[in-house]
Parts: structure tokens; C-alpha cells; sequence
């Protein structure tokens, strides 16, 4: 499978470029494998300045101190990005995303660990709702719901 | 899609100014009478109370009256996306997402759905394209203090794809600016706006983005333990701590020792005396766990124990070595000098495994 980007800095998971699991079978109760994301510092800057984010404390770490945090953290832009190819890789590229709706918790700083997981929790009319969450050693990063379309001959 | 209510756990209020009742690493005890108070510091004279803020500036509620009239105004009126929908930025989110999805390059090739907010971001230059009442809206928050912003909330409709070369064009409105919230970053209002998304016209998305305006909670470095009052009547104590011995009197008239340092012997009252070296061995003599309140430059729960030495005087210290709830009455300890910071050290008392001294 070729895509635009195999790799991204840091960023590397089991279902990169997997075949996705889609149609007939999904459940309300299906588990997502999870996906652990190296919160690497380039991860983070990079991803602020592709989505054109350039708040300062997305990239520097004495500017963000100067604003009460303890190092530079992810933006939500990035967050929401990495829940999109989270479902995405799981369900593959013939499903279509609706809706996602992300709340932030603990920052993810530099050096840490992002964990995400998802729980289908309903499943009608070709429509599937996943609950998904974000954990880092902080706690929750991000906690929030994806709606998706399956492919055609999904229940 | 969800709708939420934002809140963040309140941090409770930093003590004041250090407080140490139990005063555990001064040497001496509770005998020693009317020794005057000393502060550390000059004292401040107390300030007559007078109102904090100007009275031209309104008062906090009055803010929040003032804030909420926004709701329901343009954040940003007749948006236009900087650059079209284009396979590079597209390609470079991908890589950055570890994002291989084969729809997402190619000559069909579409955006990936979470990108939508990106094609409305105002980049290095800044935005160009809020409104009067939003720019309004920032400038009464950051007047009041809340002058860092976070964002907490993002919530996204995806109507169509967004295909490269279209033209993206937007519409926000302020849907509502919260009350005042202490949250664990610092006090501040969260604002909620809701964009419409464009491409060539066309609505293909919506997106509902909560911010937090905030003032930064001052981030203060852990406090100094307090330091000891030292006079003429003890210097000899700290002096000998700074030797590493721990120094107690005796009395020249009757032998009596004695501690902490006192200008005259309780026993015989005489005012002549000699400093003796401690051996450093001892018992707990009684202790107490301190649980509450706490102070800054100590972490609770902690024993402080009083320790009867070897001589047969007794001092004020912290037993370390051993939790806190397993210090034991009669438990042997010996001495140790703890160093504090940079200019403290104090002695304190580790326990002894097994009564082995």
C-alpha cells in the first residue's frame, strides 16, 4: 500500500498501512488494537506547523514555561489528526469519516507516551460510533467520540 | 456529536506564608521559656486595606455580564482559507500523523477529514479575517489578566470531502463565553465558537472549537524550610553543626547537662559552663505525625520525633530512615546532619535497625 507518508517523526504503529476492518462485522463492543505514539519533541513541532499552529508554546519551551507550563505541548489540532488516522487505519480507507469531538486533558509533553484506544459503541445504519481515549503517563490526554461511515454491506 | 460542559478540577488555594508549629528541625524543647520571637524578615507594616481595583474598572461579575454579550456575535465574517485545498500541506500533515491512508494522495485524492480546521488557520501572519466583536471579546480578556489562551474543546462535522484547489471560505460565530473557572493552568473564561466551513461555496463542514483565556497560576518553587534564630545564646550549637557535632552544655557547677543552649543552669543556676560533644546515639522519647496543616517546605505526613540522647537531654528532630507510621517509642536512633539546601544543614535522627547502635 502506498500512501503519502509511511512514517512520520516518531510516529509509527501496527496498523500503519493496514488493511483496515470495515463492513460486515463490526460490533458494538469491538476493541481497537491500541496505538502508542512516541510524543517526541519533532512530533510535536512538527505537527503545530502543519496545521499552520504557531502559538509559541506549541514550539518553545521558554515561552511556554514564561505561560505556567512545564515544556512545550501538543496542539489539538495534532490530537485531532492522530485520533483521524487512528480510526482510519483500523477501519481502512473505504470508511468515511463524520464526526470526531475531542476533549483535552493532560498535555502531551515532550518524552512521553500517548496510548490511544477506541470502543465501538454502536453500530446503525452503516454508521459506527467509536469512543476513543488517549492516555499518557499524565492521565487522560484526550477523551471523545468518532462517528464513521462503513463501507457499503455493513449491517 | 458530543456537547460538553468544560470544567477543570479547582486547585485549592497555596497556603500563605510559612508556618512551622512544630518546628521540627530546631534543636531544643518546648521548655524553653519566653524566648522572644524573632523574625526572619523585616516585618512589613500592615497596609490599610483599600479597595483593589480602580474604581472606573468593573468588578468581576460585571466582566462576566460584559463577556457574555458576545455570545451569539461574529467571530470571524466571510473567511477566506489562505491557500486552497493543496496536495502539499496535505502531504505534509500525513507525514507528521503517520497517516498512510491510500485516499489521501493520488489523483482522486481527498483531505484528510481532520485537516478541516487547518485550511481556516490565519499561519505566521495571523488571522486576518476575525471580527470586530471577537477581537473586541480577547482584548476585554487579556485587559482583565487572562492573557494566555489553551484550547480544551474540538468538535467537527465532516459534510463532504475537501479536494485540492478548492477555495475555502468561513463564517464563525461566538456561541458562548463561560463564567470565571479556576482550572489547574489558572483562573479564566472559556469561549466557544462555531465555524461553518466552505469549499467553493459549498458547506462541507462544521467546527466547534472551545478555548480557555487564562492567567497563568504562578508556578512557585517549592518554599525554604525556615531558617533557625540564631543568637548569642546558641551560637555555639549551630556552630558546632556546621562542624558535624552536635554540641550540648554542661554545666561547670553541678555537671548537669543541658540543652537546648541556655545562658544559665537549670539545676544550680550557675552561668558557667563547657561545651560537650554529643555521642550521636539516642531513643525516641515520644513522637508525633504531622498530617495536617501543611507547609510548604515540608511534605506531610512526617514524624517528628523527641529524641532523648545518650546524655540524658532531649531535642527536637526529624526521624528519618524509617515511614512515618512506624516510628516507635523507645526505637534507637542516631545521629545524622541533614543537608537542607545550600546554606542549612541540621542534625536529625535515623533509625536504628534491630537497636544495633
Amino acid at each position: 500500500m502506498t500512501g503519502p507518508g509511511i512514517t512520520g517523526p516518531g510516529v509509527e504503529g501496527p496498523n500503519v498501512g493496514g488493511p483496515g476492518i470495515g463492513g460486515p462485522g463490526v460490533k458494538a463492543g469491538d476493541e481497537l488494537p491500541p496505538l502508542e505514539i512516541p510524543l517526541t519533541r519533532t512530533l510535536i513541532v512538527a505537527g503545530a506547523l502543519a496545521s499552520r499552529d504557531y502559538q509559541d508554546v506549541h514550539h518553545d519551551a521558554e515561552a511556554a514555561r514564561e505561560k505556567g507550563s512545564p515544556d512545550i505541548f501538543m496542539n489539538i489540532l495534532t490530537t485531532n489528526g492522530l485520533v483521524g488516522r487512528y480510526l482510519t487505519d483500523h477501519f481502512g480507507p473505504r470508511c468515511t469519516l463524520r464526526t470526531i469531538a475531542i476533549r483535552l486533558g493532560a498535555p502531551n509533553y515532550p518524552g512521553d507516551t500517548m496510548t490511544l484506544r477506541g470502543t465501538v459503541t454502536e453500530v446503525a445504519g452503516g454508521t459506527a460510533t467509536v469512543r476513543i481515549v488517549g492516555t499518557n503517563r499524565l492521565g487522560n490526554h484526550v477523551t471523545g467520540t468518532v462517528t464513521l461511515n462503513l463501507p457499503e454491506g455493513a449491517p | 456529536m458530543e456537547v460538553s460542559a468544560s470544567n477543570d478540577p479547582a486547585r485549592p488555594n497555596e497556603p500563605g506564608r510559612p508556618n512551622d508549629p512544630a518546628r521540627p528541625k530546631e534543636p531544643g524543647h518546648r521548655k524553653v521559656p519566653d524566648r522572644p520571637r524573632v523574625p526572619d524578615r523585616p516585618r512589613v507594616p500592615a497596609r490599610p486595606r483599600v479597595p483593589a481595583r480602580p474604581a472606573e474598572e468593573a468588578p468581576p461579575s460585571d466582566l462576566t455580564a460584559r463577556l457574555k454579550a458576545y455570545e451569539g456575535r461574529p467571530a470571524a465574517t466571510a473567511g477566506v482559507g489562505k491557500d486552497p485545498v493543496n496536495a502539499a500541506m496535505i502531504r505534509h500533515w500525513c507525514e507528521v500523523m503517520g497517516d498512510a491512508c491510500p485516499a489521501y494522495s493520488g489523483p482522486d485524492a481527498i483531505a484528510p477529514p481532520a485537516m478541516l480546521q487547518v485550511w481556516t488557520m490565519g499561519g505566521l501572519s495571523g488571522h486576518t479575517d476575525r471580527s470586530a466583536a471577537y477581537e473586541e471579546l480577547f482584548g476585554l480578556l487579556d485587559g482583565a489578566g487572562f492573557t494566555s489562551v489553551v484550547a480544551t474543546d474540538c468538535e467537527q462535522e465532516y459534510l463532504r470531502p475537501l479536494r485540492p484547489g478548492e477555495r475555502i471560505t468561513f463564517d464563525a460565530v461566538i456561541e458562548s463565553v463561560s463564567e470565571r473557572k479556576t482550572t489547574k493552568l489558572g483562573a479564566g473564561h472559556f469561549v466557544t465558537t462555531r465555524m461553518d466551513v466552505r469549499a467553493d461555496g459549498e458547506l462541507a463542514g462544521t467546527h466547534r472549537f472551545r478555548i480557555l483565556k487564562y492567567a497563568p497560576a504562578r508556578t512557585e518553587p517549592k518554599a525554604a524550610r525556615p531558617r533557625p534564630v540564631i543568637n548569642r545564646d546558641n551560637a555555639g550549637f549551630w556552630e558546632g553543626v556546621r562542624q558535624h557535632r552536635l554540641l550540648i552544655q554542661r554545666c561547670d557547677g553541678c555537671g548537669t547537662p543541658r540543652f537546648p543552649w541556655l545562658p544559665g543552669c537549670h539545676a544550680c543556676g550557675s552561668p558557667d559552663w563547657t561545651a560537650v560533644e554529643a555521642s550521636g546515639t539516642g531513643t525516641v522519647h515520644s513522637y508525633v505525625v504531622m498530617h495536617h496543616p501543611p507547609f510548604p517546605a515540608f511534605d506531610p505526613p512526617y514524624a517528628v520525633g523527641l529524641i532523648e540522647l545518650a546524655e540524658g537531654v532531649r531535642m527536637v528532630s526529624n526521624v528519618i530512615g524509617v515511614p512515618h507510621d512506624k516510628v516507635r517509642i523507645g526505637m534507637a536512633v542516631r545521629l545524622e546532619f541533614l543537608r537542607v539546601d545550600a546554606e542549612l544543614e541540621l542534625p536529625v535522627f535515623r533509625a536504628v535497625e534491630d537497636g544495633a547502635v
